[in-house]
């Protein structure tokens, strides 16, 4: 009865949404870095510096807009080190992307800890408000659900129509899946393989930061240590939900945040003091290994993801 | 540019690339400590004089360094095979886990030597099964070992989190999460009496010297070079690839795992969530820099513990952030594998 009453409630399907919000942003990075054929394990990190780069922007006086542009701007700076590094010199992606991880992430925790060294409980900042839609947010759940969100949740959404478009019905999409799909084929039409991979990743890059920020200047409204929490992961897990496309990725990332909103709220019903609140936490991070299980035997990944391409090899 | 493949570098070459590295590492330190408002010489002398200053300060820097030889090695023999284990966080709770299941069952009345070697080898099986799961699922559906491997670090955190205020929480302990003590008897011992460095660490030096024969003089290490070489000639050279895969998982999971038993046994006593600060995301760090060599990991695992230990002990002198550390080890890592790459190849234009 009580699954039921959460199904139901307006609530439960808005906060689904929001949740999804962030990890569309950076799934939608992460496909746009892949289809090129490059493989960004640097996402969880980049998440970390996006969130903690908005949230600085905006708290030191800018903007929430300016904070969001500031975390892409971050993101890209990062996606550009990942790219010079995976791309003209082809070192191993895992390799780089942990190691960019590792980078972004410390460098947000030393930033956060130079420019406030004394603060015990995170500082706030006034985060962006729910705008409401007239007419469309009065229907009733699915309203409330789709049409009472922060800008940035819309934003979200429009991004994925933006890259599906471009990837499938512009000359660029068509470049930048051929270079991840057949780079020789590709740089025999032309086309210059390193640059199109490379403006992949930095852009790709950038989306991941604004899901980071997402969190800072939507969700919540202070950075803490930890927040993006694997979120990053899960993204890569959604790209091969979401067969590497927009739009099956946003339907994963939505499945996966109704999932996810459904536990939390499953823990304050009976079943919630049966079992122990550490199993509820556990079930996302279980279901994307399912999904990636279930996904695995129609993957259609992309045929050159995770190869390097040095011009002149044969 | 284009990159052309060196027949026979120099030894100038393979040696100037990877100091250069270190030295922008060094370089990169000084000018962090400049950013924040600190002097870069009297930094890192400080992070120096913390590492290996005094007695005590080497001693704590051979300790830390104890578990990130463990999960070093876990990664090398992996990663050795291309085989992306970024699990050995878990692996290293699953060993811990058992190490204390073990240590306070009835068990514990066996004499120290038996009953140390019973955690030991629970702890590593553990390990292996944590990894076995993700390795399995790589070979049968061909998943993605990183994604699933990463995912399983939140996994078992929370399921250390769950015994820690459940099954195995300790009624002593106030509230705070953590599990019953092991006794006296259950503990590593220390190697020279009064200095605090554990039996762990020599464990840890074994291990490597046992990887480094296993890669060196056997089959199987043969077969893990060749899988991480070129995975389809060695499947056309007649090369069990999935077995070899399954023996590598076994293996690094196993690693992985004894630093958690060491950690346990050796230093805390205890199981607790803050057991591990990121030992096994760091051993990644350390087997690249070791350039994937056990017993240069060895050294590495020294090196890294030295500058987390190092910078700790300046934080508390300057106003740096401890953070720096890990900016440090990150950056040290991406300059090291360009670094391994141009000692290698040639830049060409066009």
């Amino acid at each position: 009865m009580e699954i039921l009453d959460i199904l139901l409630s307006a609530s439960f399907w808005a906060a689904a949404v929001r949740i999804a919000s962030p990890l569309i942003f950076a799934t939608l990075g992460e496909i746009i870095c892949e289809r090129a054929g490059v493989l960004n394990l640097g996402i969880e990190g980049i998440m970390v510096i996006g969130a903690f780069a908005g949230w600085m922007a905006v708290y030191q006086g800018a903007p929430l807009w300016s904070g969001v542009a500031v975390a892409m701007l971050a993101g890209m700076l990062f996606g550009l080190l990942h790219a010079t590094l995976t791309v003209p010199f082809g070192l191993s992606q895992h390799v780089v992307g942990l190691g960019v991880t590792l980078l972004a992430t410390s460098t947000s925790y030393f930033a956060y800890r130079l420019i406030l060294p004394e603060v015990s409980s995170p500082p706030r900042i006034e985060p962006f408000q729910p705008l409401d839609i007239p007419i469309l947010s009065d229907i009733p759940v699915i309203g409330q659900a789709l049409f009472a969100q922060t800008p940035l949740t819309y934003a979200a959404f429009a991004l994925a129509g933006l890259v599906a478009f471009t990837l499938y019905r512009t000359p660029l999409g068509l470049a930048l899946r051929s270079v991840g799909e057949n780079p020789s084929a590709a740089a025999a039409q032309g086309l210059s393989v390193t640059g199109l991979r490379m403006g992949a990743v930095i852009v790709g890059s950038g989306f991941m930061a604004v899901g980071g920020a997402f969190l800072t200047l939507s969700a919540f409204s202070s950075f803490f240590f930890e927040m993006v929490n694997g979120r990053g992961w899960i993204c890569i897990a959604l790209v091969v939900f979401g067969a590497w496309r927009p739009g099956k990725a946003v339907l994963g990332a939505l499945l996966y945040a109704a999932f996810d909103a459904f536990q939390i709220r499953l823990q304050q019903t009976p079943i919630g003091t049966v079992v122990p609140y550490q199993f509820f936490l556990m079930m996302p991070y279980i279901l994307s290994i399912a999904a990636l299980i279930a996904m695995s035997r129609r993957a259609e990944v992309p045929a050159a993801l995770m190869t390097a391409f040095n011009k002149g090899d044969r | 540019m284009r990159l052309e493949p060196i027949a026979h570098p120099s030894l100038a070459r393979r040696l100037g690339y990877p100091a250069a590295a270190l030295g922008l590492t060094v370089i990169t330190a000084s000018l962090l400590a400049l950013v924040a408002g600190a002097d870069p010489f009297a930094t890192l002398g400080l992070i120096l004089k913390g590492a290996a200053g005094s007695k005590f300060a080497l001693l704590e820097t051979l300790n830390r360094a104890t578990p990130l030889i463990f999960t070093g090695l876990a990664v090398a023999v992996a990663f050795r095979a291309r085989l992306w284990n970024i699990g050995a966080e878990a692996q290293l709770y699953g060993g811990a886990i058992l190490t204390v299941v073990v240590g306070t069952s009835a068990l514990a009345a066996l004499p120290t030597l038996p009953l140390l070697v019973l955690m030991g080898l629970a702890a590593a099986l553990t390990g292996a099964l944590v990894l076995l799961g993700p390795v399995l699922l790589k070979t049968r559906f061909g998943v993605d070992e990183v994604v699933t491997t990463l995912l399983l670090n939140f996994v078992m955190l929370l399921f250390v989190s769950y015994l820690l205020e459940g099954p195995m929480k300790d009624p002593m302990g106030m509230g705070w999460p953590k599990s019953e003590a092991l006794d006296r008897a259950a503990r590593l011992p220390r190697i020279v009496d009064g200095l605090r460095l554990h039996w762990g660490f020599a464990l840890g030096i074994l291990c490597a010297f046992g990887v480094w024969i296993l890669q060196t003089r056997t089959t199987l290490g043969y077969e893990i070079r060749a899988v991480g070489l070129n995975i389809r000639a060695a499947r056309f050279a007649g090369i069990p690839v999935n077995a070899v895969l399954v023996k590598t998982a076994l293996l690094s999971g196993g690693l992985a795992a004894l630093a958690g038993f060491s950690e346990v046994a050796g230093l805390k006593g205890h199981l607790s969530l803050d057991l591990s600060p990121g030992f096994g995301y760091t051993g990644i760090i350390v087997a690249m820099l070791a350039l994937l060599h056990p017993l240069g990991v060895v050294v590495s695992a020294i090196f890294v513990a030295g500058v987390f230990v190092g910078s700790d002990s300046m934080s508390r002198a300057a106003d740096v952030p401890t953070y720096i550390a890990d900016m440090l080890m990150a950056i040290a890592l991406l300059f090291m594998v360009l670094a391994i790459l141009l000692s290698k190849v040639r830049v060409v234009r066009g």
